[in-house]
């Protein structure tokens, strides 16, 4: 792949450097720092690494870059080697540093230190650096130190006890989200602390708890504890609020759809609904009713009465029938959308949502789930593919003064 | 110092996404003033019953609270022409204007972005709605509790052999919020560069989908179909949650590796079963994780969830319980430690706990002041902040500006 093509047009970070040593516990962060045009250099060992050893892989076949994790969450990076082991990677890091702007790690709390390059070290080579540490419980506490994974850190946060059927064990998410949480909170917690630094001229360290980005993500549950002593519960497809649970997952006729019934101030959505039942001959059964009862007066028995002729009415319906009913008569419904019902989605397409990413490697472009937010200077794009391990050895190690002599010397050290 | 000070936000956004974004900037030192409308005030001020106390009463939500410490509040009546000059010079003073309101509301009150720059060229104006502010189904009304839906959460969490159950929460507002701090984080850096303002249009379906890359890429280059399946994963084995003694108590334990595996039979004690050949290797496991799965609760069901969790992690596998309100609040050590919750005071409701965030900031720490009073801070805001005159306050309050 012709290199520098596509990497001259960047984004609103485009004057800063990142130096990025995260396992897929920091991808996403460097990802929307580099997708917002950082040039975030992702630094990998030489040899295995554990992290993308994890399928499952472009077309079912191993290989490092071929894992989908990989792929999805290091475009518009670049990739170089670096063995940090040895003290002659560790002073090409430091070298590095000096004309960076931001380190990103997440290795064990103390792995840093241990290799000579940690904050206060890094920070007497560049007192504008702001280095971030994500780890899944922080730098200090009980914690610290306890085997983590995702399965883990959601049910220490209270992020797992609110899902899931009562008569079964809570659940996790199938697809990993504390590593995203905390790659998008990270990312916030990095561009404040970037804000001070060009106000002031001081960097800083940031230390991201995985365990508490995800405890951040819960709701009503730790309010209710600490203010009433209620524990919050969960109940399947449905869904507490004051006494009573509504269905909020209902099966229709080729599929699942999201919609509620709303009372109190928002009864106007269930009104809403109503009228779309009459406009077809059904609902008489709720003729009359008075939605607009407080929440705390609404009791189960109420309204799983309300339920029953709307669970027929779902049951005749197509997830694409009610999606246009509901756009129609104004009621709050979203269907049970999956990966390939997003990427046929008309909303995602008229506003040009999804980006083609080329592979020449592969033979193919692969759609990549666009912009966060659109703006109207443009500031994000996803830059290029997800690079090779070591794919900007050359170009970043010549970046850096190093000739071809000494770079082929470092690869016999294996240094890089 | 703070991070953020000298940062003014204008707040216009209300019940969960808006609301956490701007707590996040008022918590790390920007100034951020929230407008409520005079008969539309925060929806969770009143609709939740999370009342401090389990007293009712407009200043005594636990909810809001919750999500909206370290900001001033105001009142206006944006039907009122004085009401309309308090929000011209509110917009004069920003640098931040936030909104999460159905696309049109903003408009309705002269408030859209065009209007906006007519009084402040270089503003940030930030819009977060459920699916952007164009395309066929920007005017779609709905709530996180759906879009989650919409956004292809729902479908991932569930049992195989039943349908998808999603979240009793709504995830997408807690997805949203990090992206519109990001953005007016941004925004700012592209003002210093450029001097210009600009706007924001955040779809929070749009910002949520990137955390299902994997899976949208397994289909999109593999046509592979991701679906939930409990709390299993295909890469390890065992990987699930497991009953324990006491109501609704579990622990969660994820194996992942052989050495792991055998420091789990010798925490149990060698049970005959565990040191069984079938159960030997990943791929052994694998293939008999059904009956796995149930011999581990044999073992756990008799056990306290917090013993087996402590067990295992000091042999180095990974065990974690499955935490509620509760444990979160009052005995979970670590989130102890690193201060996620504290006590705040406030004028009706009295000290009462509030959350600080995920991450520490070793020069410019947060500091979590408690939620406003509905309109409590009218006059400082319009005195202090806005220079007024006592004679003009006076007649903008005698005017209805605030109600």
């Amino acid at each position: 792949m012709e290199e520098n093509v596509k990497l001259t047009q960047r984004g609103v970070l485009q004057p800063y450097r990142v130096l990025d040593l995260t396992d897929n516990k920091g991808y996403f962060c460097s990802k929307i720092l580099a997708e917002l045009g950082a040039d975030v250099i992702k630094i990998e060992p030489p040899g295995v690494n554990l992290s993308i050893e994890k399928g499952p892989y472009y077309h079912g076949k191993y290989g490092l870059e071929r894992s989908l994790l990989w792929m999805a969450f290091n475009t518009s990076k670049r990739c170089i080697s670096l063995n940090l082991g040895l003290t002659q990677g560790q002073e090409i890091f430091r070298q590095l540093v000096k004309t960076s702007h931001f380190v990103i790690e997440s290795l064990p709390p103390g792995h840093m230190d241990d290799k000579g390059l940690g904050y206060n070290v890094l920070s007497e080579l560049n007192p504008q650096i702001i280095m971030t540490s994500i780890t899944p419980f922080g730098q200090s506490g009980p914690y610290r130190d306890y085997n983590d994974g995702d399965l883990v850190v959601s049910a220490l946060s209270g992020f797992s006890y609110l899902s899931g059927d009562q008569d079964r064990a809570p659940l996790r998410f199938s697809v990993e989200q504390s590593s995203v949480q905390a790659g998008s909170q990270a990312a916030m917690a990095i561009l404040i602390a970037h804000h001070y630094r060009q106000l002031s001229g001081e960097g800083q360290y940031i230390d991201v708890s995985m365990h508490e980005c995800m405890a951040l993500c819960t709701w009503v549950q730790k309010p209710e504890w600490a203010y009433l002593k209620n524990m919050y519960r969960r109940q399947g497809v449905r869904q507490f609020r004051s006494h009573a649970s509504a269905r909020v997952i209902w099966p229709c006729r080729d599929g699942y759809v999201a919609w509620r019934i709303w009372t109190g101030g928002e009864s106007h959505f269930t009104e809403a609904f109503i009228n779309y039942m009459n406009s077809e001959g059904m609902g008489q059964e709720l003729a009359g009713v008075k939605f607009g009862i407080s929440y705390d007066e609404v009791t189960q028995e109420l309204i799983e009465n309300w339920e029953r002729p709307i669970g027929e009415f779902m049951l005749r319906h197509t997830k694409s029938e009610l999606v246009d009913a509901a756009l129609k008569w104004g009621f709050t419904l979203y269907p049970v959308n999956t990966p390939e019902d997003l990427l046929d989605n008309n909303q995602l397409k008229a506003r040009d949502y999804w980006v083609e990413v080329e592979y020449p490697d592969f033979g193919v472009s692969v759609s990549y789930p666009g912009a966060p937010f659109k703006s109207t200077a443009p500031m994000w794009q996803i830059s290029h593919n997800a690079p090779l391990i070591g794919e900007h050895n050359k170009e970043i190690y010549t970046e850096l003064g190093l000739s071809l002599e000494n770079i082929a010397e470092l690869m016999r050290n294996n240094v890089i | 110092m703070q991070a953020l000070e000298g940062v003014k936000v204008l707040d216009f956004s209300w019940i969960v996404a808006g609301p956490t974004a701007t707590k996040v900037m008022g918590d790390y030192g920007a100034t951020v003033i929230k407008v409520e409308g005079t008969t539309r005030h925060d929806v969770t001020r009143t609709a939740y019953s999370v009342w401090v106390g389990g007293i009712p009463g407009m200043n005594r939500s636990g909810l809001f609270a919750w999500y909206n410490s370290s900001k001033y509040g105001i009142t206006l009546n944006l039907n009122n022409p004085s009401s309309k000059e308090v929000a011209r010079r509110l917009v004069d003073w920003s640098d931040i204007v936030v909104e999460n309101f159905t696309p049109g509301t903003m408009t309705r009150w002269g408030l859209d972005y065009n209007s906006l720059k007519r009084i402040k060229p270089d503003v940030i104006m930030i819009s977060a709605s459920m699916e952007g502010q164009t395309g066929p189904r920007a005017t779609q009304p709905g709530f996180g509790t759906m879009l989650q839906a919409g956004a292809g959460f729902t479908n991932f969490i569930g049992w195989p052999d039943r349908g998808p159950v999603g979240l009793s929460i709504m995830y997408t507002d807690f997805v949203a919020p990090w992206f519109m701090v990001i953005a007016a984080m941004v925004s700012l850096e592209h003002r210093r560069q450029s001097g210009e303002g600009q706007y924001i249009d955040l779809s929070q379906m749009e910002a949520s989908i990137p955390f299902l890359s994997s899976a949208i890429l397994n289909y999109v280059a593999n046509g592979q179909i991701e679906t939930a399946s409990g709390n299993r994963s295909s890469e390890y084995c065992p990987h699930g949650v497991y009953r324990c003694c006491g109501e609704d108590r579990w622990c969660a334990i994820a194996i992942y590796s052989d050495e792991e595996w055998r420091a789990f039979c010798s925490v149990m004690g060698d049970l005959p079963w565990a040191i069984d050949p079938r159960f030997f290797t990943l791929q052994n496991r694998k293939e008999n994780e059904d009956e796995l799965d149930k011999l581990i609760e044999t073992w756990t069901v008799g056990q306290e969830a917090e013993g087996v969790m402590h067990r295992l992690q000091a042999k180095g596998v990974a065990a974690g319980i499955i935490e509620n309100g509760n444990d979160c609040l009052e005995a979970d050590p670590q989130l102890k430690h690193r201060h996620h919750f504290l006590e705040v005071d406030h004028p009706e409701m009295g000290a009462h706990l509030s959350e600080s965030s995920s991450f520490i900031l070793s020069k410019t720490p947060i500091n979590v002041r408690r939620s406003p009073c509905l309109g409590e801070h009218n006059e400082f805001v319009c005195t202090q902040i806005l220079n007024m005159s006592d004679e003009e306050f006076i007649k903008t309050l005698a005017e209805g500006a605030f109600g």
